[in-house]
C-alpha cells in the first residue's frame, strides 16, 4: 500500500434504521486488507459512534476514510448545529438526545467518549450554526 | 460452548444462526448500545432486551459471539430478515438476563 485508500459515504439523516451502513462496510473492507481484527474493532465502533451522531444530532453528513501504511484516518463532517460545549459533549453521560432515540438505545452520552477510546488521536472542529468535523486516527503499528 | 450448543440447551430457541460453529467465550448484558460497544469484547454472548434493527450493526461491529434476546423479547420479521443478511446469530428465550449468564457461566465452567 504506497498510495492511500479512500473510503467515501454519504451518512443519510433521515434513515435511522440504514445508519451503520458506512461502518459496516469499512468493517469489510478493512477485512479484505487483512488489518488485525483488534484494530478494525476500534475503527469501526468509533466511525459508528460518530455515524450515528450525525444522523441522531446533526441531519447527515458525510465520511471518508483513509488507510495507509501507518494508520487508518476517519474523517466525519456534518452541516448541522455544531456542539455548543466540547469539554461538556465529551463527558460520558451528557446527551441531547430525544428520549426517540433513547428508547432505541441510544442516547447514552457514551458516543464521543468510545470515540475518543478506541481512537489513538480525536479532534473535534465545531462551529454552532455552521457543523463539526471530526479526525479519528487509528495506528496500525 | 459454541451458539449451536446454546441452542440445544431447553428453552433456548434459534432465530438466526448464521454461524452456529462460534465459539461463545463470555458474556455482556446491557440495552444501552454505546455501553455496549464500549464494554463487550469479541466473542462474548450479548444478552439484550433491544431487539431493534440497530442492534445487528452493534453486534457486528462489536463482533459479539451471538445476540441473546432475553424475557421473550423478538425480532420483527424485517429485523430477522437484517440479522440473516448481516451474518448475526440471535437465539431468543423466556429467561432472563442473570439466568441466562449463570447457565453460560456454568456451561463455560
Ligand atoms: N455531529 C454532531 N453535531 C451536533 N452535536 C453533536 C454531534 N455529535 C455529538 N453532539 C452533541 O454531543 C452530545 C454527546 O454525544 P455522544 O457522546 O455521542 O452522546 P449521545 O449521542 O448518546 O447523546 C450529543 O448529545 C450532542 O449534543
Ligand atoms: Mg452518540
Amino acid at each position: 500500500m504506497s498510495e492511500p485508500l479512500v473510503f467515501r459515504f454519504d451518512v443519510d439523516g433521515d434513515d435511522f434504521t440504514s445508519a451503520g451502513q458506512a461502518s459496516v462496510q469499512v468493517k469489510k473492507n478493512l477485512r479484505q486488507l487483512g488489518l488485525l481484527p483488534e484494530i478494525i474493532r476500534r475503527v469501526s465502533i468509533a466511525m459508528y459512534e460518530g455515524e450515528i451522531n450525525m444522523v441522531i444530532h446533526a441531519g447527515g453528513g458525510k465520511a471518508e476514510v483513509q488507510v495507509d501504511n501507518e494508520c487508518v484516518t476517519i474523517i466525519l463532517e456534518d452541516k448541522g448545529p455544531g456542539i455548543k460545549n466540547i469539554e461538556q459533549a465529551m463527558q460520558e453521560g451528557f446527551s441531547t438526545a430525544p428520549d426517540a432515540i433513547r428508547s432505541l438505545g441510544f442516547g447514552a452520552g457514551m458516543g464521543l467518549p468510545n470515540m475518543k477510546r478506541y481512537s489513538d488521536e480525536m479532534n473535534i472542529s465545531s462551529v454552532v450554526g455552521e457543523g463539526t468535523k471530526i479526525v479519528m486516527k487509528v495506528f496500525i503499528r | 460452548m459454541t451458539v449451536r450448543q446454546l441452542t440445544e440447551i431447553q428453552g433456548f430457541s434459534p432465530v438466526v444462526l448464521a454461524d452456529p460453529e462460534r465459539e461463545i467465550k463470555n458474556v455482556y448484558i446491557g440495552d444501552l448500545l454505546s455501553w455496549v460497544m464500549g464494554k463487550a469484547q469479541q466473542d462474548d454472548a450479548w444478552i439484550t432486551i433491544m431487539s431493534n434493527v440497530n442492534v445487528l450493526a452493534v453486534a457486528t461491529l462489536a463482533d459479539t459471539a451471538c445476540v441473546i434476546l432475553a424475557e421473550g423479547v423478538l425480532l420483527d420479521a424485517d429485523v430477522k430478515l437484517t440479522a440473516e443478511q448481516k451474518g448475526v446469530n440471535v437465539i431468543s428465550t423466556d429467561k432472563s438476563a442473570y439466568e441466562i449468564a449463570k447457565i453460560l457461566a456454568k456451561a463455560n465452567e
